[in-house]
């Protein structure tokens, strides 16, 4: 049995505004062990994001309990670089906020932006990069500090179709090739079932998981690849129906 | 680091550069003749008589005007005085104002609590004040610095307030979840975020410190450039009216564009 990097057991929670309360999970009960890659797709509206603010620590729970073994990464659906920043000063942003610039830390996400092919632009503002470089460096700027659990917040969906296939190959080849955990969450069914090994269905709010299934590709793990294998529009036709089901 | 441009370019290109240029050159040459054309026509019907240059003045008189009052040795010391003013009394709203909206920032109790003060003060015509100021700040200096710092200082603070509070907050969603505090949010992201709106509020802002100098001028004051108008006005010396009103537009250009200047060095290279 792997060790179990997040653990959210029976969790609730419920939004208070001054026109009165929503329920945004209920029952909301899933793992994610280490070395996995978890899709998390759902209806818009139910609460994807408010999962991920839980699972980072930004929002506590009504009831119910949430463990997270390690630190985590957040990823944003744009870049979200800083445009007064350069490349490099960006991705130094997380090792500043958690005063752990040391020289060592810098050396380290450096050769990360080096190895995964920023290296020429290091010096760069963001305004100079295109938009499938900005998300890789958003990527490296995140594995900066070496977070045990990456959280993906619909990463690709603010890119255009093109893009979005290579960026998805070049993030996935990243984080597996950095033996990372990652909690990705879609509301895009062939992005979950070309990423993941594992993909769960919430329901509508209040969010909680309906359905839950072991993807398994042969070990195929590039997204490519499995766009163009037979299983996949099986399971494309699975989830579409449990979603809307 | 600044490279030499070596790029060769097509001949269609070259001509669209040069095309720019021209295209710029005529806009300068149209700007400097309108001006050129104006000044002429003011000063041939006056000189023709079309017009009284008594109530009108003319460029001519401008210029004999100001350089009388260089020859009694005046000149600059209205001019400095005014100067002064406007400058401290600017630096003074753009500071209070900048930490006033740091505060209401970083409490939004405080800026609930406040909110329809500010709103009040600001919607407030200043001048209502006057009487005020004499009686408290006497008839010096102080009292059009105070004037000066209360013009602006209002602006500043909800120019800069609304900035902070519109900071990004998908960026304000990633720094906390790394873990950012309070402190960090404010010095990393909202205070070199709105530093497009920092440099826009300096540009209101000189405008402002004007208004503020020259009309406690026009309450109280023995010297300044506001002073000189007032004094004009009241022995109808409209030379000196117009002399006064022409340094004013020549110093808050001045102002003005150096601020454009800090601008360019500020935010240069970094912008979306």
């Amino acid at each position: 049995m792997k060790k179990e990097m997040l653990l959210f057991s029976d969790v609730s929670l419920i939004y208070h505004t001054a026109r009165g309360e929503t329920k945004a999970a209920e029952g909301l009960s899933f793992s994610v062990s280490e070395g996995e890659f978890v899709a998390v797709i759902g209806p818009s509206g139910c609460g994807k994001t408010t999962l991920l603010s839980l699972a980072a620590g930004l929002l506590k729970p009504s009831s119910g309990s949430i463990e997270r073994h390690g630190s985590c990464g957040y990823m944003l659906q744009k870049d979200e670089l800083f445009r007064w920043r350069t490349i490099e000063k960006n991705i130094y942003l997380p090792l500043e906020i958690k005063h752990q610039k040391t020289e060592e830390n810098r050396l380290r996400a450096r050769a990360l932006a080096v190895k995964y092919g920023l290296g020429d632009f290091l010096q760069s503002y963001p305004s100079q990069l295109s938009g499938g470089m900005r998300q890789r460096a958003a990527l490296i700027r995140t594995l900066a500090t070496d977070p045990d659990l990456l959280l993906l917040d619909e990463p690709f969906s603010a890119l255009d179709y093109q893009t979005r296939l290579n960026v998805t190959e070049d993030v996935a080849e990243i984080i597996r090739s950095e033996g990372k955990t990652a909690l990705l969450i879609t509301h895009d069914i062939s992005e979950a079932i070309s990423l993941a090994d594992r993909v769960l269905v919430l329901s509508p709010r209040p969010a909680r998981v309906t359905h839950e299934h072991t993807l398994d590709f042969g070990g195929e793990k590039k997204p490519m690849r499995r766009r163009e294998m037979s299983g996949f529009s099986g399971w494309f036709e699975i989830l579409w129906k449990e979603l809307n089901g | 680091m600044k490279k030499k441009d070596t790029r060769v370019f097509s001949a269609e290109h070259r001509k669209f550069l040069k095309k720019r240029k021209r295209n710029i050159a005529l806009v300068w040459s149209l700007r400097i003749g309108l001006l050129a054309l104006l000044l002429g026509l003011w000063e041939l019907s006056t000189q023709l008589g079309w017009v009284d240059a008594f109530l009108v003045s003319s460029p001519s008189r401008i210029a004999k005007t100001i350089a009388s009052l260089y020859r009694e040795g005046t000149l600059f010391y209205h001019i400095g005085t005014t100067l002064w003013e406007t400058l401290v009394g600017f630096a003074i709203a753009v500071a209070v104002g900048y930490g006033v909206a740091l505060a209401l920032w970083w409490s939004e109790t405080v800026r609930k609590v406040l909110e329809p003060y500010i709103v009040v003060i600001n919607a407030l015509p200043k001048i209502a004040l006057g009487p005020l100021i004499i009686i408290w700040f006497g008839t010096g200096s102080s009292a059009i610095l105070f004037m000066t710092v209360i013009v602006g200082v209002i602006v500043a603070t909800m120019h800069m307030l609304s900035a902070f509070i519109e900071t990004d907050k998908n960026k304000i969603l990633l720094l906390r979840s790394m873990g950012a505090s309070k402190l960090q949010l404010l010095t990393k992201l909202v205070i070199p975020s709105s530093l497009p709106a920092f440099i826009s509020m300096l540009k209101v802002n000189v405008g402002m410190a004007w208004i503020g100098s020259v009309m406690g001028e026009y309450i109280v004051s023995r010297a300044g450039l506001g002073y000189l108008i007032v004094y004009g006005g009241q022995v109808f010396r409209l030379d000196l009216v117009m002399s006064a009103t022409f340094i004013l537009c020549v110093l808050a250009a001045g102002m003005y564009f150096l601020v454009v200047l800090l601008e360019k060095l500020l935010v240069k290279n970094t912008e979306n």
